[in-house]
């Protein structure tokens, strides 16, 4: 970033780190700018309304994978782990009839007991994190479809559980601005793991280990303990992705979630997480999360195919890693 | 005042393939400097870790003031005041200087799992400050130069007030400004009463710094003596056993020798600045220089493991593109990696397979099955010509010791019959014995012919072997030698030649 020897001293005028970030937001409005300039049916508020619900279950899924992908690691199975949280919130409240509040308590660790017994895998077996995580993908799915007996479990009793993600808090303060809750509760938890990263002890032993995480033990930290917590707290970001999905098709499907996990990844990493670990901002990652809901949703309107969209976001994040690889060479 | 601080008695320690410490002992006092030496190889860096809590030992005992510890991690050194710095380098280069320093145990606010970044900050600015460094705690250690970074590790260390502080060659990759600035917080710590063991290679430092010596040979502990009552020599012989440096290298004088290969312009970011060296026939070029200045660098972007931004490279006289590996090796340039077991072998496969492993292409015959009785053939007389120390040639390469691994790397691009070939820390991690071995191989490779560039750290190996020696810093060349005119002076000061302070 530095111009040349001469003129070394100034600084440039965008951290490095957060270069990715800017070009991630930058092709953002750019894909914006040409849906909205090809359809005039994208900019329409129920359309901006459906990017952003669709977007809400990806991007908390790929907050927990931020925290992961930043150690170095990597969360095959938020996917399913997804929905196993999904469907223990069902057996809650459903089957069992507990109050909704305990259901929600119950899904959010089920999702973080997975989590647990990832770290626990891959810091004490020292199994690596994609193995160990494969494993935890085939697991949830099948402890999912055992638990709901292969069958979805609706929440038709409890109209409330459909009204956290697609209720409006906003839209009862301002009379036609009906934005779903689970937008809400997007920016909320991306808040929050905003804080997490930037300002605690967890955060920061979350950039050590996938800098250096031979100096971060030598340091003093125990390493296996800080791991083992970021793959818990990924886990209860993934139940909380469970929640509401669950909550905005008022069902829990046992076969749904694989694949998402893909998306999740695929968002951290365009928005800048790099894979080797110790770089990646919670920003970055939201942003990822919009460009790909846009590019479907934008795509969706220009009618191509559901089968070439899936080819353009393939190619889009290939190119986001190539550019990330490119700019580091060049450093 | 000077009551024993540790005491380390019948300490053993083996790895797979290695005897690492075999009864050693070690002393230190509360204000002293206690020098610890020995060759590359001799235990010393394996006896501090015992130390730190990096390696557990397999016997022997431990005493911290009087009583006896097991340190099992590094943790557990750091509680009881047993603070180390690492040879290589040990800092999370993402993490500002000040997060690096605080890592584990930082200051937190009222909630106890909120940072207090802004007390981190501070506190690392005063710490800083005490050390006359002018390093601003925000910045990233990947923005910062190797000697900065050096420094910051230091600070890191002296954060901990550490009663026991071991510094495994600290001053490696420093100028003597910023030696003379380390020296001096040395002396300030050694005076509020902490032990400090110092490892170093630079034996008129150990004279400067240290109170006792403590030499290692081989694996085993030699003996302690006081600094001022001892010459260098006197250390040198305590340290070999046996005068191994004394011989000069044998330069064949022959003044129109044909240029093998020719690099002009080198470029390549920041790590090459215009580099320009001839290598001639039968001869051994050492290039010297200080961690990081760029002598690896120059060695991957000859040997395409690297992309160069700019230059030329010419082989025999022709204008030659190297683009990757396969390239060089087409044009018969090998290079044996510093770290041989990461770049330079299969440590699971056999010992056979390794010889040929670069040239299995020669021993396939039809339909591309393998000649095994070709192969075997070829690696047993490799096996036999290198001496390599092994029970059969159907071992694994990671049962082997340092010195033997290193023959099969050469054995390895002897089998591709490589005229140029590089060798980057050939004796990195050998005991002395295979240490000579290695030499005399490498005087009889340049005399059968070949063209060598030998890396070394080293200064002692430098001199030793090198016909001429080309010397880096920063990624430029700054000085050339003949072997008549080096010294380890002149070396290092052409070694030191900054172009400015960053």
């Amino acid at each position: 970033m530095t111009t040349t020897v001469a003129t070394s001293v100034k600084k440039p005028l965008v951290r490095s780190e957060a270069m990715q970030t800017v070009l991630a937001f930058a092709a953002l409005i750019v894909l914006i700018l040409i849906f909205s300039l090809a359809s005039s049916n994208f900019l329409t508020f129920n359309n901006v309304v459906g990017i952003l619900l669709a977007t809400a279950v990806n991007g908390v899924l790929a907050l927990g994978i931020t925290f992961v992908i930043i150690t170095g690691g990597i969360d095959l199975s938020v996917g399913t782990v997804m929905t196993f949280a999904a469907v223990m919130t069902g057996v809650f409240i459903t089957n069992l009839g507990l109050p909704v509040p305990i259901g929600i308590l119950g899904g959010l660790a089920a999702g973080g007991l997975a989590g647990f017994v990832n770290g626990v895998v891959i810091a004490k077996l020292k199994i690596p994190p994609f193995i160990a995580t494969l494993g935890m993908l085939n697991i949830a799915k099948g402890l999912s479809l055992v638990i709901s007996g292969l069958k979805p479990i609706y929440f038709n009793d409890t109209p409330v559980f459909n009204s956290i993600a697609m209720g409006s808090v906003l839209g009862s303060f301002i009379p036609g601005f009906d934005i779903p809750n689970a937008v809400l509760i997007l920016f909320i938890t991306a808040i929050i793991a905003s804080l997490i990263l930037s300002m605690t002890v967890l955060g920061r032993y979350t950039f050590a280990l996938g800098s250096n995480e031979e100096a971060t033990r030598l340091s003093g930290v125990n390493v296996d303990r800080w791991k083992i917590a970021v793959y818990t707290l990924a886990g209860v970001f993934t139940g909380v992705a469970g929640i509401l999905l669950a909550s905005r098709i008022n069902s829990a499907q046992p076969a749904l979630g694989q694949g998402y996990e893909l998306d999740a990844i695929a968002a951290a990493v365009i928005g800048g997480t790099s894979l080797s670990g110790g770089e990646g901002t919670i920003l970055g990652t939201i942003i990822g999360a919009f460009i790909i809901s846009v590019l479907t949703n934008g795509l969706r309107i220009l009618s191509v195919p559901q089968e070439w969209q899936t080819v353009v976001t393939g190619g889009i994040i290939v190119a986001a890693v190539y550019l990330d690889i490119v700019r580091r060479r060049r450093k | 005042m000077h009551e024993v601080l540790v005491l380390m008695e019948g300490i053993d320690k083996s790895f797979p393939g290695v005897h690492a410490l075999d009864q050693c002992r070690l002393e230190l006092r509360s204000g002293e400097v206690l020098a610890l030496l020995g060759e590359n190889g001799a235990g010393k860096s394996t006896l501090v870790k015992a130390l730190a809590g990096v390696h557990t030992i397999d016997a022997g005992h431990i005493f911290y003031k009087g009583k006896e510890v097991t340190i099992s991690n590094p943790k557990a050194a750091q509680d009881l005041g047993i603070c180390m710095i690492h040879q290589e380098l040990n800092l999370m280069p993402h993490l500002t200087v000040a997060q690096n320093i605080f890592i584990g145990r930082e200051p937190r606010k009222a909630l106890k799992f909120l940072l207090d970044e802004k007390a981190i900050n501070e506190q690392a600015q005063q710490l800083l400050d005490s050390m006359h460094l002018k390093i601003d705690p925000r910045t990233r250690v990947a923005d910062l130069s190797v000697a900065k970074q050096q420094m910051v590790e230091i600070a890191k260390a002296l954060s901990f007030n550490s009663e026991v502080l071991i510094m495994d060659e600290p001053t490696a990759a420093l100028t003597d400004t910023e030696i003379a600035e380390l020296f001096r917080i040395i002396r300030q710590l050694r005076d509020k009463g902490v032990g400090i063991i110092h490892i170093s290679h630079r034996l008129e430092e150990i004279k400067q710094i240290s109170d006792r010596i403590t030499v290692m040979r081989d694996s085993r502990y030699v003996d302690t003596v006081l600094t001022s009552e001892v010459t260098i020599d006197q250390i040198i012989s305590m340290m070999v056993g046996r005068t191994i440096y004394e011989s000069t290298p044998e330069v064949p004088e022959n003044a129109d020798r044909e240029i093998v290969l020719e690099v002009r312009n080198l470029n390549r970011g920041q790590t090459i600045r215009n580099v320009n060296f001839t290598l001639k026939r039968n001869e051994i070029l050492g290039f010297a220089g200080l961690m990081g200045a760029g002598r690896t660098e120059v060695a991957r972007a000859i040997f395409g493991a690297d992309p160069i931004d700019t230059g030329e490279i010419y082989i025999m006289g022709q204008k030659t593109t190297i683009n990757n590996p396969g390239d060089a090796v087409q044009h018969s340039i090998g290079y044996l990696s510093e770290d041989r077991k990461r770049y330079g072998l299969a440590l699971g496969m056999d010992v056979e397979t390794n010889v040929v492993l670069a040239t299995f292409k020669k021993f396939q015959g039809a339909l591309g099955w393998v000649n095994r009785a070709l192969t075997r053939k070829t690696a047993a007389h490799y096996v036999d010509a290198l001496k390599v120390k092994t029970p059969s040639l159907q071992q694994k390469v990671k049962n082997l010791s340092g010195g033997n691994q290193q023959k099969v790397v050469i054995g390895k691009w002897l089998t591709c019959n490589c005229d140029i070939l590089i060798f980057d820390e050939p004796t990195r991690g050998i005991d002395i014995g295979a240490k000579s071995e290695i030499y005399k191989l490498l005087n009889d490779l340049a005399q059968q012919g070949k063209s060598i560039i030998m890396i070394s750290s080293e200064l002692p190996e430098i001199l030793r072997m090198s016909h001429r020696i080309m010397v880096m810093c920063e990624g430029r060349i700054t000085g050339e030698l003949s072997a008549a005119e080096a010294t380890q002076e002149k070396i290092m000061t052409y070694a030191t030649q900054r172009e400015a302070v960053v």
